[in-house]
């Protein structure tokens, strides 16, 4: 061998080994008790909140802005926050919100009435990229539409005007009642921002690009640019494939944050997130996969931290195929499927039975609604009872390519319920579409057999957003017409007596389990995952997280 | 040699037209579309029809695609659907990790597949030649993906001696003019950070260089056994000349031929393993942005990203045709 290959192997070597031994030294990645780094499943899109609808937005701007209203952390129990009482009028359709005194945004500019209405109308007033309801979904959905109609959308918006009424009342007044907007306000995407801020760094500025996307044009909420609220946490810096760093706002109106500053980084593998977390790279994440809740409830580090159920799963059962027009088949169906059983061997612990088609910590959720357990033989005495001969034939559908937090295995659901559903008198025709593009409009169009699996997760805290999306108004996924419930339903949605609207949800939710348009059986809760020295995160329905009142020990 | 490379140029145009249409097709043929991933289950038909003629999806595929060549044509790849921020904006931020990753694959495998496959050409039929062919069988049959999740539980999960995750530790403050973030270090003086994102290279980029390391290993020592048996090896050795001047300047030279042809056909390797190779440590390159694209069906993306990969792919290509010149005259002449 020559010389100076021997020099160079001897080298390579060399530096092998002096490298492991350097790194043998070096301790593992470690936290300093200030600063709290989480990891997430993406980059945020957006930081201003209007113009967002997915989580990891939402999770870092939840920190910097703040709405009127919020929710009592780890509740959807609405709360003063930005306003420190509200008066609904004229029959729902005026709301005077009296405001906290005193407040400033982080960029030193005062938050009055003037801010909040200049917020609603930039909303309202949104045109082109921005009115659609792929850019400010939760605009839309809320309010319904835009001041300019945008094409392609039905527009019935629910704003009409906001007034300031000196320094500290702002009045909205709306086109028609509505109660499920107070709920909406505590939504991130209603946070209130700086209108300084907002015009300095161009946030109304925005394009659709050559191949028509929205694309931001200024340098508002887009990294390396700026994002101002109220919150306890200010943007410090964002860089896409590094770091968003937020840091303690010391100028807060409220409990200061006892962290100075969070870091989130982007790490997009799930299995790679609970090594980071393993290895101490970052201290927590969100949305842990069912199978991994095993590996961190062993790791005598880290611990699971359960978020509240805040989904349903459901089998529809579409009235426009017959029999199931008839109660007592639709009672049949219900007695037919074994939803405990399903739950429990497909759920790994993470599900609960659904009674009704919301969750628990919903407000108007019923305690005394119909239960229907799973008994075959009552099943079959009801079909019998029905005027109808065994077995009943009945196309059940179910997804392919999917997996939701409501339904991590749709075939493996379907295939308990088919066969429960067979022993109690039913004779399945199992049918099944892709998630995308078919199934998904097939169960709303009401073209997916008498019986198909589906979901629903919550976009906000209030049971309009469960049952009145379901139930308000007639739908093809259903196929039936209940002018008595959507009447019920209508009337809930504009009370705005918080007792009275409660009891009429719940008193909804009776009739609707006893009309019984289809089969709630699961809610899911999403799980967590921390190092054993973080405290004082609180999990919410809702995922309305406040990173303010998280701290290490020991 | 110029009229070489100019001709090799003027042939990119048919290729990238061809693939551009491919990956057009193929994008489209997959099942789902973008409007239902922005969607999800809150999709109406309505608020998906509002989507699909946001973003031109409603018009015939010729159209679609016709509008695509302008755009891309006139230097714009187009924007994301998922950041919505402009493609070549994204390619900044990205591509200089996945170069610094590839670079680094390149090194490790290159520093030790040369000496390993020279080393086992000269004990040719010992023990470190069976031992060298053993190690790159290894290589290239161990799927990357695998070697990575080896790697990583190994020395981060288990030992804690490497990071796991992405390019420099969060707890480091560090300026990024260049987004090379060694070189980011070392022209900012902050040698800290500089060790740290070698640090996070370190095992991404064995995990990527055991391919190319195994076959380069195996061609150096099919090459260098050629050469060392030629005439004029054997004429230098029998004038007398040291034994490490003839392997240095006869046998080396002359068998890195074969060797730098393979370097560069790894180039394309290299990029299509740094998917995985980046997905598995969370490594913020073209990789990562290119699967988090597929799985969003974010079309844009995966048409500028899939672009811009082939073009880098056939530039390398070139690059390595024009540097035989330099190392055989005898290719130069040719091309005349």
């Amino acid at each position: 061998m020559g010389k100076g290959l021997k020099v160079l192997l001897a080298a390579v070597a060399v530096a092998l080994t002096v490298t492991a031994v350097t790194l043998a030294a070096t301790t593992r990645t470690g936290a300093t008790s200030d600063t709290l780094v989480f990891g997430t499943a993406s980059e945020p899109t957006s930081l201003d909140g209007a113009v967002v609808s997915d989580g990891e937005s939402l999770r870092v701007i939840d920190q910097i802005t703040e709405g009127l209203v919020g929710l009592k952390n780890g509740t959807t129990v609405i709360v003063p926050k930005l306003a420190t009482s509200w008066r609904a009028s004229n029959g729902g359709k005026v709301w005077s919100f009296k405001l906290r005194k005193g407040v400033r945004f982080q960029d030193g500019t005062p938050f009055n009435a003037k801010a909040v209405c200049a917020n609603f109308n930039r909303w309202y007033n949104f045109t082109g990229a921005f009115a659609s309801d792929s850019t400010s979904y939760y605009y839309y959905t809320v309010f319904g539409g835009y001041k300019k109609p945008a094409k392609g959308l039905t527009n019935t918006p629910l704003y009409r005007s906001c007034k300031a009424v000196g320094d500290s009342t702002a009045v909205i007044t709306l086109r028609r009642p509505n109660s499920a907007f107070l709920g909406a306000l505590s939504l991130t995407a209603f946070g209130m921002q700086s209108p300084a801020a907002m015009a300095k760094y161009g946030a109304n500025k925005g394009t659709l690009s050559k191949d028509g996307v929205f694309t931001p044009g200024g340098q508002y909420g887009v990294p390396g640019g700026f994002a101002v609220g109220t919150g306890p946490f200010k943007l410090e810096s964002w860089k896409i494939g590094d770091k968003l760093v937020i840091v303690r706002n010391d100028s807060y109106w409220g409990k200061k944050a006892i962290l100075r500053r969070v870091i989130f980084r982007a790490i997009p593998d799930n299995a790679a997130r609970l090594q980071a977390l393993q290895t101490g790279e970052i201290q927590g994440y969100d949305l842990v996969e069912p199978q991994d809740i095993p590996t961190v409830q062993k790791d005598s580090k880290l611990k699971v931290l359960d978020r509240p159920a805040f989904n349903v799963a459901y089998v529809t059962i579409n009235q426009a195929v017959k029999p199931f027009d008839n109660p007592l088949v639709r009672q049949a169906v219900a007695y037919g499927l074994d939803r405990a059983g399903v739950v429990k061997s497909f759920y790994a612990g993470r599900g609960t039975v659904a009674d009704e088609f919301m969750p628990p910590e919903v407000v108007g959720y019923s305690k005394t609604v119909p239960k229907y357990t799973y008994n075959p033989e009552k099943a079959k005495q009801l079909l019998q009872k029905a005027g109808l001969t065994l077995p009943v034939e009945v196309e059940f559908w179910y997804p392919t390519d999917v997996s939701r937090p409501y339904m991590p295995d749709p075939a493996r659901n379907f295939q308990a319920f088919a066969a429960s559903l067979d022993k109690s008198g039913f004779k399945v025709i199992p049918k099944s579409a892709p998630w995308r593009p078919d199934y998904v409009s097939r169960v709303q169009s009401g073209t997916a057999g008498a019986l198909n699996l589906i979901g629903w997760t919550g976009d906000f805290g209030d049971p309009d957003n469960f049952i009145g999306t379901f139930f308000r108004t007639k739908q093809g996924q259903w196929g039936f017409n209940n002018p008595q419930l959507f009447a019920l339903l209508n009337k809930a949605l504009i009370e705005t007596n918080l007792t009275k609207r409660a009891a009429l949800y719940r008193q909804a939710n009776n009739m609707i389990m006893k009309f019984l348009p289809g089969v709630p059986y699961v809610h899911t809760k999403p799980a967590l995952a921390f190092q054993k020295n973080v405290v004082g995160y609180i999990p919410s329905p809702v995922s309305l997280e406040p990173f303010s009142t998280v701290r290490f020990v020991g | 040699m110029l009229r070489f490379a100019v001709r090799r140029l003027i042939l990119l145009v048919p290729i990238l037209i061809g693939l551009s249409l491919l990956v057009f097709i193929w994008i489209r043929a997959l099942p789902g579309s973008p409007a239902q991933a922005l969607l999800g289950e809150r999709a109406t038909d309505e608020s998906i029809a509002q989507v699909r003629n946001q973003y031109g999806l409603d018009e015939p595929i010729y159209e679609q695609y016709w509008r695509y060549l302008q755009t891309v044509g006139s230097g714009d790849l187009g924007t994301s659907i998922a950041s919505r921020r402009p493609i070549t904006e994204e390619i900044q931020d990205r591509f200089p990790a996945t170069v610094e990753l590839a670079i680094s694959a390149m090194l490790f495998a290159t520093l030790i597949g040369i000496p390993l496959g020279f080393v086992a050409a000269k004990r040719h039929g010992g023990a470190v030649d069976h031992a060298s062919l053993f190690v790159s069988l290894i290589g290239v049959s161990i799927p990357i993906f695998f070697l990575a999740l080896l790697l990583k539980w190994a020395f981060a999960v288990e030992l804690g001696w490497l990071p796991s995750v992405g390019r420099q530790d969060v707890l480091i403050d560090a300026e990024h003019p260049t987004n090379f973030y060694v070189l980011d270090g070392i022209i900012t003086g902050n040698w800290n950070a500089a060790w740290d994102a070698i640090k996070h290279l370190i095992l991404p980029a064995i995990a990527l260089g055991s391919i190319p390391l195994a076959i380069i290993a195996r061609i150096t020592r099919a090459s260098v056994l050629d050469v060392q048996n030629e005439d004029y090896v054997r004429t230098a050795r029998a004038k007398g000349i040291s034994s490490s001047a003839v392997d240095r300047r006869h046998v080396l030279r002359n068998a890195m031929l074969p060797i730098s042809t393979i370097v560069g056909l790894q180039v394309g390797l290299l990029l299509s393993g740094a998917i995985l190779t980046e997905t598995v440590f969370a490594f913020p390159g073209i990789g990562t942005w290119l699967q988090m694209a597929i799985v969003n069906r974010d079309y844009p993306v995966i048409q500028g990203g899939v672009l811009f990969v082939a073009i880098i792919v056939v530039l390398v290509n070139l690059l390595v045709d024009i540097s035989y010149g330099f190392l055989n005259p005898r290719i130069r002449l040719a091309g005349r």
